[in-house]
């Protein structure tokens, strides 16, 4: 076991006790380029993000809807690697104590090495991470892995999600559980389901480990929403697509930082 | 037949590498495709589509044309080219819609990269009236109109795929994220022996009747089992049809044949077996075409039903055993043999075929007067003559530039 401390668990500790949920935010690593997503990650922790997600790209993202396809796109013209990915949260570490989870599939993690990779993320300070093409079934060794060097795995749940799923995952879980709002791929949507405070609930309650839920959530006002139900929101392409409106990197920093702090304040009850 | 163990694994490769929202999917789809083979009124409605709507069997021929030019070698063709649509696709897709049926699925999607699978989805669909739309990628609409526009006369949408590569694999992405958006109402149909369980596995199962038939024809008229098998492999539905008959025949070779393209050194090929590694794409573990970032590299093949980066998880696994011989063929020799088999037997086959019947001739003069050799002729050219037409008009005019 690694003697670093628990972020992940200390960002929900704190969240309770200031009476709200926690704030995830997702960046894709390397879009438009190293330097300027590494500013994002930090305006997203300066904004009040209370766990920094980063994104790894892969060039077939089939969890995906077209903004973070988009953003992947970009980094991977730019040269993006699973390597570069760790170097950038290693100084994203340097500079915010938030924690880090590295969000990816699993090709360009087992092209580096799954150890190797592991390796990478506990010397880089990164806290958990999500790999949605990596379900329970296909993760033991992976797991094992992760877990003797202190780094958590963050599984996915979906509203299809049987019993015997949610259970598997919940037992498998370390660190959160991952909760899909939607049936469908990531992005910001208009409304969401109706019976989503139910399918939480169930989650919640089979869960050791606290619940965040994310796609398609993209607004204060749906964060606020999915905060009263869950114990953390995600937040990750209307984020992207801020960063894609262009501009200065000061710029687009501030209007990130901007962005996450409103949704931040719609998560403090 | 072999089958994965539960959870969908040949070995190391396959399994189940999807999102979380398909999982329950696949295990419904998992169980219902148990159950079907089981039910005899299953394979009676099955095998009376295949029969009266498919026509099968197809039949077995002689090329004793190409068998007197290799030195004497017995040549034997099965006609996949014959199945309805022209493909062996066929075969599959009756089966997956049976099954869509009994899941009570309203809607059908597929993806396509010739346009063969799609033609063939469409075609299933149209039979028993359900909506159907096909993921086809941008690059493919345009060099496959006359297959787009077939879909089109069979009431299918085409949902052209501006993505990545903008070929069959972005395709397949697309594909699988509207799968993941409707999954509750939708039925997948994937054409291949590739996916994530249970794809491999049934796909396989409803393309075996292209092996069961053949080797009970090859038995019947050359009284013994043939010396090697042939069939070209993309994502290998084709191949593991016609192989599956004979896994257990110690004695046959399997041999597939993958695209070299410009050449295998060239790196524009679709040999994922051949240069490939391990890796995961499209919900399975398997031989792929990858950089060292692990990031999909584009495949390049004269015929589109062959570039594709990846390969069916049973071939990678059949491919470490030692039960399948690997060959190749380039883009000029598949041109090639096109035409060979066309003077020669009076049979235009698929460019995806000729890959295999190119592979085959060398083989027949391996094998030499007491050889017997089995060719899956696995689809026919009629959709790819344009394509063949600008292709060799272009080697003529390159002739011509290199002479001056």
């Amino acid at each position: 076991m690694s003697a670093s401390p628990d972020r992940i668990q200390a960002a929900f500790s704190a969240a309770a006790k200031r009476g709200g949920s926690v704030l995830v935010t997702y960046v894709m690593g390397g879009d438009p380029d190293l330097a300027t997503s590494r500013e994002m990650a930090l305006a997203c922790a300066a904004g009040g993000a209370d766990i920094l997600e980063i994104g790894m790209p892969f060039s077939d993202p089939i969890a995906d809807g077209k903004t973070i396809q988009a953003a992947g796109e970009r980094a991977l013209r730019a040269g993006t690697t699973v390597a570069s990915c760790l170097a950038l949260a290693a100084e994203v570490r340097r500079r915010t104590p938030a924690a880090i989870a590295l969000m990816g599939y699993v090709n360009p993690v087992m092209a580096y090495g799954e150890e190797r990779f592991l390796d990478g993320c506990a010397a880089s300070g990164v806290d958990a991470v999500i790999l949605p093409d990596l379900p329970p079934e296909e993760a033991v060794s992976f797991r094992a892995a992760a877990v003797e060097r202190g780094v958590k795995v963050v599984f996915l749940l979906a509203p299809t999600s049987t019993p015997a799923r949610i259970a598997a995952a919940c037992d498998a879980a370390t660190g959160f559980v991952y909760f899909v709002s939607v049936a469908g791929v990531t992005g910001a949507r208009t409304s969401l389901p109706a019976d989503l405070g139910a399918k939480v609930a169930a989650v919640r309650k089979r869960s050791r480990v606290p619940v965040v839920v994310g796609f398609g959530v993209g607004t204060p006002a749906q964060a606020r929403a999915v905060g009263r139900i869950a114990d953390g929101v995600v937040v990750g392409s209307a984020i992207v697509q801020r960063i894609a409106e262009g501009g200065a990197r000061k710029a687009r920093a501030e209007r990130v930082r901007r962005f996450v702090a409103s949704l931040s304040r719609s998560l403090r009850r | 037949m072999t089958q994965p163990d539960p959870s969908g694994h040949f070995g190391p490769y396959g399994g189940r590498f999807v999102p979380e929202t398909l999982v329950p999917a696949l295990d419904e789809l998992t169980a219902a495709w148990q159950e079907a083979r089981r039910d005899p009124a299953f394979s009676e409605e099955l095998t009376r589509l295949l029969t009266r709507f498919a026509g099968r069997p197809t039949p077995l021929g002689d090329a004793l044309r190409m068998g007197t030019e290799a030195g004497g070698c017995r040549v034997m063709l099965k006609r996949e080219d014959l199945c309805h649509t022209g493909a062996h696709k066929i075969n599959n897709t009756l089966g997956q819609v049976l099954l869509a049926r009994r899941m009570g699925k309203r809607r059908i999607i597929a993806e396509t990269g010739a346009g063969q699978h799609g033609v063939a989805t469409a075609t299933a669909a149209a039979l028993f009236g359900m909506p159907c739309d096909v993921y086809m990628g941008a690059l493919d609409v345009e060099r496959q109109a006359l297959n787009v526009f077939r879909m089109q006369l069979l009431g299918a949408r085409v949902v052209p795929v501006q993505s990545g590569s903008r070929t069959l694999k972005d395709a397949m992405n697309e594909a699988i994220r509207d799968w993941v958006t409707q999954v509750r109402d939708t039925h997948y149909i994937i054409g291949s022996v590739a996916g994530p369980h249970p794809y491999p596995a049934m796909v396989r199962d409803f393309q075996a009747i292209i092996g069961d038939e053949a080797r009970a024809q090859v038995l019947g008229l050359a009284g013994r089992l043939p010396d090697a098998v042939v069939a070209c492999v993309g994502g290998g539905s084709n191949a593991m049809g016609i192989f599956s008959a004979f896994l257990a025949d110690g004695s046959v070779r399997l041999v597939a044949v993958e695209a070299a393209g410009h050449g295998l050194d060239t790196g524009r090929h679709g040999a994922a077996l051949a240069r490939g590694r391990p890796g995961v794409l499209h919900g399975s573990r398997s031989y792929l075409l990858q950089d060292d970032h692990g990031q999909i590299v584009e495949a390049h093949s004269i015929s589109a039903g062959l570039d594709y980066p990846g390969v069916g998880p049973e071939l990678s696994w059949l491919k470490d055993e030692g039960r399948i011989e690997l060959r190749q063929a380039t883009d000029d020799e598949a041109l090639d043999a096109l035409q060979y088999l066309a003077r020669t037997e009076g049979i235009i086959p698929a460019l995806e075929t000729a890959h295999a019947v190119a592979a085959a001739r060398d083989l027949a003069r391996e094998l030499g007067p007491k050889g017997l050799l089995l060719v899956n002729v696995s689809g026919r050219g009629d959709k790819d003559v344009d394509h063949v037409r600008r292709a060799l008009a272009e080697r003529v005019a390159k002739k011509k530039r290199a002479k001056r």
